[in-house]
């Protein structure tokens, strides 16, 4: 992992109508590492990391993508969404298409590879994540956990500079969360190139695990930021413990 | 991982705190970034408006100066565009349209009443109904592969010379009969589209909550099949006003037929031109009207954000 940064988000503000959603969010993601955003729901968590897909319109302060603001409108935002892939919630898996088509799609349409070379890069993808056998398959006919792990190839299959990560395991039960997270964990310990990654997450043993860094919001504020050992076991903040205290207590830690 | 000093924070008061959201959501204001972007913003949108502007300008413009300095103009504007004659004509194919109105809402209603029927019952899956799925399935073909005008023509002339006692022989209701045949059978297929286009997921959120096959198909399936299929349905009502015209074939005096009769008689064409306006005037806010209602159901309903 080196120091350099890879993404860097300052004093970052956005607000829905008379809503703040987000105030002066800050902090930075070193190249190869993983931040995690840990928060109660409405803390602000996914429209952050839809700021940075610049999904929202943000009211002020910038995002850096390698040293460069991806938040300056003077740059062509398709070409910076290229660099940045998103997985969600809900998978947003195409229906109409088959498993190998969802995944070669943008890598053939965008980045113009040729079709052979899109498959070829399609199933390597699908053989690493032992889901080549259901290449053919419509999502729907796959179960959650594997819809979210074509999920997560089809952003990988795009090679970003980042990957963003919305509660990737939220619609899926106790079993399924597991493989999605060892497919986010194989990601983080690829000894070439391990990925950089920003991901909102409610599973803390997950986020201890995989994260450098955590990052706790509350109101749409960043209430503690720093290495995940540290703030998810020896917080600072009061309002950090508490929040970990609650979690702690419904038995997700 | 090192936070480093932020431009961004120049030309603003306060820097973060620990708790921002007190401090600054009362005395914000926009850093120098900020209203640089805005200024780019509001650039970017004036040069686009001048575009538009102009691009609109030069098209409409070459358009118009072709057209009028166009050898036969004089002559067209004569025999097209008298409005002197126009207004003269008006009352007449304003009567005219008044039947045209008068057979849409008629036909209208019936349509969206015998469409439903028809395509709850090819959508049902109940045994029972076979027979009847089965007939619906045939009136449809058969209803939307017979050009309109022939189904006048029979049921406007057949249907008399059966000379069955009590059946009316008034060919205005004749008439509409036959566009409400016709158009029933058109928007069953949009509305049984609409109602297939519902993912199976909801239909089985609603029976889970206990609701039977109709109530779910009332209270959740429909609505949102409605929904979806409202801009198809507004073409149908569009081409139906339109449509209505065709009665005048059976000799009832529709606005086109009005202004037939009465350029036939001057042996100008203006009250073509009138009649047409006329149709405009009551199609074109139709069309705005919903694509409005529609854009709002959608905003309420959608998350904010752009994407």
């Amino acid at each position: 992992m080196s120091n350099k940064s890879a993404l860097k988000v300052d004093s970052l503000r956005k607000s829905f109508g008379s809503e703040l959603v987000l105030d002066s969010v800050s902090f930075d993601v070193a190249e190869g590492s993983a931040t995690v955003l840990i928060g109660a729901s409405g803390s602000g968590k996914s429209t952050l990391l839809r700021c940075i897909n610049l999904l929202e319109q943000i009211d002020d302060g910038a995002i850096f993508l390698d040293e460069e603001e991806i938040t300056n409108p003077e740059i062509d935002i398709d070409q910076t969404r290229r660099k940045i892939a998103m997985v969600f919630q809900a998978f947003n898996l195409f229906p109409h298409k088959t498993v190998r088509e969802n995944i070669t799609l943008a890598p053939v349409i965008v980045h113009r590879l040729s079709r052979d070379e899109a498959n070829e890069r399609a199933d390597e993808l699908l053989k690493r994540f032992g889901l080549y056998e259901k290449a053919e398959q419509y999502p729907d006919r796959l179960s959650g956990g594997q819809q979210q792990r074509v999920a997560i190839i089809r952003a990988l299959a795009v090679n970003p500079r980042v990957l963003l990560l919305d509660e990737v395991t939220s619609a899926l039960d106790p079993v399924l969360v597991n493989e999605v997270l060892m497919t986010v964990k194989e990601l983080k310990e690829d000894q070439n190139s391990a990925m950089t990654m920003v991901i909102a997450t409610h599973e803390m043993g997950f986020a201890q695990q995989v994260g450098d860094q955590v990052c706790f919001l509350e109101g749409g504020a960043v209430v503690e930021i720093g290495a995940s050992a540290q703030v998810l076991q020896d917080p600072q903040d009061k309002r950090t413990k508490d929040f970990l205290r609650k979690v702690h207590e419904a038995g997700r830690l | 991982m090192s936070s480093t000093g932020s431009e961004s924070r120049e030309g603003r008061g306060e820097g973060v705190s620990s708790d921002g959201r007190a401090l600054s959501s009362g005395g914000w204001s926009p850093s120098e970034r900020e209203i640089r972007r805005r200024s780019f913003r509001r650039r970017a949108a004036l040069r686009y408006g001048l575009i538009a502007a102009g691009s609109s300008a030069l098209v409409l413009g070459t358009l118009l100066i072709v057209l009028v300095t166009s050898p036969g103009f004089t002559t067209l504007s004569d025999t097209f565009f008298n409005w002197v004659y126009g207004a003269q004509v008006l009352p007449k194919v304003l009567l005219g349209f008044m039947t045209n109105v008068t057979l849409t809402v008629i036909a209208a209603s019936c349509v969206a009443i015998f469409g439903l029927a028809i395509a709850l019952l090819r959508t049902s899956r109940s045994p029972a109904l076979t027979p009847f799925r089965f007939l619906a399935t045939i009136y449809v073909d058969l209803f939307r592969g017979i050009p309109m005008i022939l189904v006048i023509l029979l049921v406007g002339f057949g249907i008399p010379a059966l000379r069955i006692p009590g059946l009316t022989n008034n060919v205005l209701i004749l008439g509409t009969l036959a566009v409400i045949i016709t158009y029933t059978a058109y928007v069953a297929e949009v509305l049984r589209s609409g109602i297939l286009t519902v993912h199976p997921s909801q239909r089985a959120g609603a029976r889970s909550l206990g609701l039977s096959h109709f109530q779910s198909l009332r209270h959740v399936v429909l609505p949102q099949a409605l929904k979806r299929v409202t801009p198809p349905l507004l073409n149908d009502l569009i081409a139906l006003i339109k449509d209505t015209g065709l009665v005048s074939i059976l000799g009832v005096t529709d606005a086109v037929r009005a202004a037939q009769i009465a350029s036939s008689r001057s042996f100008n064409y203006t009250p073509y031109v009138v009649a047409a306006i006329v149709f405009l005037l009551v199609t074109i806010p139709l069309t705005r009207f919903t694509d409005r209602a529609i854009r709002r159901s959608i905003e309420r309903q959608n998350a904010q954000g752009l994407a």
